[in-house]
């Protein structure tokens, strides 16, 4: 950017927004109560549990909070009666509204078995009885620094950003008029992009920064396409003003004016909340001309992805946003030196930018104290499968994984086996159960063959099957390829296509089939590094690590498919073989009569039995039989 | 209601006849309105924004979003994301199709019901997830299809009543 003098903000203009929004927010200060609508909340039954309460309570200020990040204890909610801690509720039915009621009306007392936790404030009594929030598992051994706000603020409220510190490190910043060496500053407290890359952040502004350029842009990846990655999206949900406060704080460091958030619009809460928000900054001179009376201006602008994974690489998301097919183009030139529109361009995931409040407000020092050598700060994960506590989980870098899994998600339930862990998503590698001690950090998982990714960890047990894993996700890779080059839009295919002669076909196989067969698998390894070799951009690089990955640990479980050809998860339908138990089939007859091919025969009142060469495998007899006489193997 | 972008002084670029890059969310509005793109409104738009017709088809067909068939008055979106895929949605979709009798990419002959498949809806803590409409329904079983159909149908019905 071209150097001008800074035109310093006014502190107290700052200081006079706050203060009225503390005197709003303290002005309705009566019975209190939190209903989390995040999208997870939503899809557990929140909706009725805010309006029940509301229409229970019409003395109360009943409003609505994001994702507090227990997904498994959805739907959440807290009550706080003036001068009490919160009192957290899960799993809430609409039953128990009535009870809820009661209780934060103080006519009834809450007993330890019915409540969650309570989570105290600075100046309020505590529950007797009940456990503290950081006593919980979940949340014990979580470092809550960027998901602060998620589950306890009202995302709708700007008041409430700024009476918790809110647009307090941007207006310190402008205030300071500290331009000049902010991107320094961000590189030396060891920031890393959040979206997967693990880039430096600081470093990647300075490219921008250091063009002559007048129209630096920044846009902030919000297309979250990593299936089973949704931090961004519970981080817009509950805390908009946090990512627009890292935005403003990323313009100013680059030199950039116009802004963009590219958001998928899968997620429509989390849009809706990003335009309320910015309505609201906007109104506040938070956003647009001379923030705060400084000489930094900055504007916001939506643009929603149109349901393309592949646009969630930097170089296809500003095609997108040109209006054109997503597809990538080749680099350099980087983004940085040429990208939206042709202009130097720096685009930043959802959980970087919001981490930069955190990070000024505690200081460069305080911030590189946090994690490992090469990653510092904290890391949010999105917990989810066979584990007992999915959600969202915020560690400090450097923790070993066995912690997320075990000490905060509970392990597996029902008694099960762990089996792997899959990380980071389509791009990503899994790590299996005997090397849970690895530590989430950027270069551990990169040398163990895996990847942090955006974050999205995956739990699976024994009755997962790694080959299936891998078919999954080459599914979906050679699905949402873009087409552009060759070894990544015809080699998934062909991975895809040798993954499925592996996981179906048993039955009818002549020769010629089983020959093709074992010929694919010899191919594997070989097709995996020429498409990650030669691939135009990450979609394809990391395209075969899914397979490879799976491929290294459990090699034994694609022997079994490939010459067995047996499933030993019991999950690809076409290898498992039915057949009825002697001692426990009463010969009702049922199982025959819904058998689709007539492979089932047997007398009524005796035992039946299944003919392999007719059998399709549907499973339908198993779904039938009441005495649990199908086997499968 | 959708916003266009507004030009800014941005670039000289965005101010000349190049409208190119109002096409997405143009296609995005039309979508919301008509609840799919049929020619006759690719072809205005094409008019509109001074780009061919085979340029809009190319951008359109490439982005999952778009449909170019009606979609039902009750669309279904099943997730199929890693931690849907683990937790069962593949027998939720097995359900549905035996239900409705359709496949993904269809509506059903009474217009009622579409179904389509998706990448990450991004609730995977309440896995398997399906949405309907804009209600999300999580925590599924394939037993339980049947009966969540049937609700929608009675939804239906007493909207004709009313």
């Amino acid at each position: 950017m071209k150097t001008t003098q800074v035109h310093c903000a006014d502190p107290a203009t700052f200081a006079h927004l706050r203060e009225a929004a503390s005197a709003r927010s303290h002005a309705g200060k009566g019975l209190k109560v939190r209903v989390g609508t995040g999208t997870c909340g939503l899809s557990a039954g929140a909706r009725a549990c805010l309006d029940g309460l509301r229409e229970r309570m019409p003395e109360a200020d009943v409003r609505e909070t994001g994702c507090i990040g227990l997904c498994s204890s959805e739907p959440m909610l807290d009550v706080q009666p003036p001068g009490k801690a919160r009192l957290f509720f899960g799993r809430v039915q609409p039953d128990q509204l009535d009870r809820i009621t009661a209780i934060a009306r103080g006519t009834e007392q809450p007993s330890a078995a019915e409540v969650l936790f309570q989570q105290p404030g600075e100046v309020s009594e505590a529950w007797p009885g009940i456990p503290l929030m950081s006593e919980h598992p979940f949340f014990k051994h979580q470092q809550r620094q960027v998901l602060l706000g998620c589950g306890t603020l009202d995302p709708g409220s700007l008041d409430e950003a700024l009476e918790a510190g809110g647009w307090a490190a941007l207006a310190d910043l402008l205030a300071s008029g500290r331009q000049q060496d902010l991107c320094e500053r961000v590189e030396q407290a060891g920031l890393r992009g959040r979206g997967g890359g693990g880039f430096p952040t600081g470093r990647k502004w300075r490219f921008a920064r250091d063009t002559e350029s007048t129209e630096t842009c920044l846009i902030c990846n919000a297309d979250e396409g990593d299936p089973g990655a949704f931090m961004d999206r519970a981080l817009i949900e509950g805390d908009p003003h946090r990512l627009l406060e890292g935005m403003a704080i990323a313009a100013f460091a680059i030199g950039a004016r116009e802004t963009w958030i590219y958001i998928r619009a899968e997620y429509p809460l989390a849009i809706k909340r990003l335009e309320d928000a910015i309505v609201q900054a906007k109104a506040a001179g938070l956003i647009g001309d001379k923030v705060l009376g400084s000489s930094f201006s900055f504007d916001v602008h939506i643009k929603q992805g149109a349901g393309a994974f592949v646009c969630g690489e930097e170089t296809a998301l500003i095609q997108s946003i040109e209006g054109r097919r997503g597809m990538p183009r080749p680099r350099p030139p980087y983004p940085a030196s040429r990208g939206l529109f042709g202009h130097p361009t720096i685009i930043n995931n959802v959980e970087t930018l919001a981490n930069l409040p955190t990070l000024l407000g505690m200081g460069e020092q305080a911030f590189s104290a946090q994690g490992t050598e090469g990653s510092k700060g904290t890391k949010i994960f999105a917990l989810s499968g066979k584990v007992e506590r999915t959600g969202l989980v915020e560690v400090v870098m450097g923790k070993p994984v066995s912690l997320i899994v075990n000490e905060i998600g509970g392990g597996v339930p029902d008694g099960r086996k762990l089996k792997a862990i899959q990380i980071g998503g389509p791009s990503g590698g899994c790590i299996p159960a005997d090397h849970l001690d690895l530590p989430v950090d950027y270069e551990s998982l990169k040398n163990f063959g895996a990847m942090i990714g955006s974050g999205g960890l995956v739990v699976m047990d024994e009755e997962t099957c790694m080959v299936d894993v891998a078919r999954f996700f080459m599914e979906f890779i050679q699905r949402e390829s873009c087409g552009k080059c060759i070894p990544c839009r015809e080699g998934t295919k062909q991975l895809k296509a040798i993954l499925d002669s592996i996981c179906t076909g048993r039955r009818n196989e002549q020769g010629a089939e089983a020959l093709d067969r074992i010929q694919g698998v010899m191919q594997i390894e070989r097709l995996a590094r020429v498409i990650q070799d030669t691939s135009l951009c990450g979609l394809g690089q990391s395209a075969p690590n899914p397979v490879l990955s799976t491929l290294k640990w459990f090699r034994e479980e694609y022997e079994a498919h490939i010459f067995a050809r047996r499933c030993p998860a019991r999950v690809c339908t076409d290898l498992l073989v039915y057949t009825i138990a002697e001692d426990a089939c009463n010969g009702c007859t049922a199982c025959a009569r819904i058998c689709p091919t007539g492979a089932i025969s047997g007398e009524r009142k005796s035992v039946h039995a299944i003919d392999q060469e007719r059998c399709t495998g549907c499973g339908e007899c198993l779904r039938i039989c009441r005495k649990h006489a199908v086997e499968v193997n | 209601m959708c916003a266009t972008y507004q030009s800014s002084s941005l670039s000289a670029e965005l101010t000349t006849a190049s409208r190119r890059h109002e096409l997405i969310p143009r296609l995005q509005c039309l979508q919301e309105e008509a609840g799919y793109l049929s020619r006759e409104v690719l072809e205005q738009l094409a008019f509109e924004l001074e780009l061919p017709l085979s340029k809009i088809y190319g951008v359109a067909t490439f982005y999952n979003q778009f449909r170019f068939q009606p979609k039902g008055r009750f669309p279904i979106a099943v997730c199929r994301g890693t931690a849907c895929h683990v937790k069962g949605s593949a027998a939720v979709l097995q359900a549905l199709r035996r239900e409705l009798k359709i496949e993904p990419g269809e509506t059903t002959r009474d217009g009622l019901f579409s179904l389509e498949v998706v990448a990450c809806i991004g609730a995977c803590g309440l896995a398997p997830v399906i949405a309907i409409g804009d209600e999300f329904h999580g925590g599924l079983k394939g037993e339980e299809v049947p009966a969540l159909i049937r609700s929608y149908r009675k939804l239906a019905g007493e909207e004709v009543a009313a």
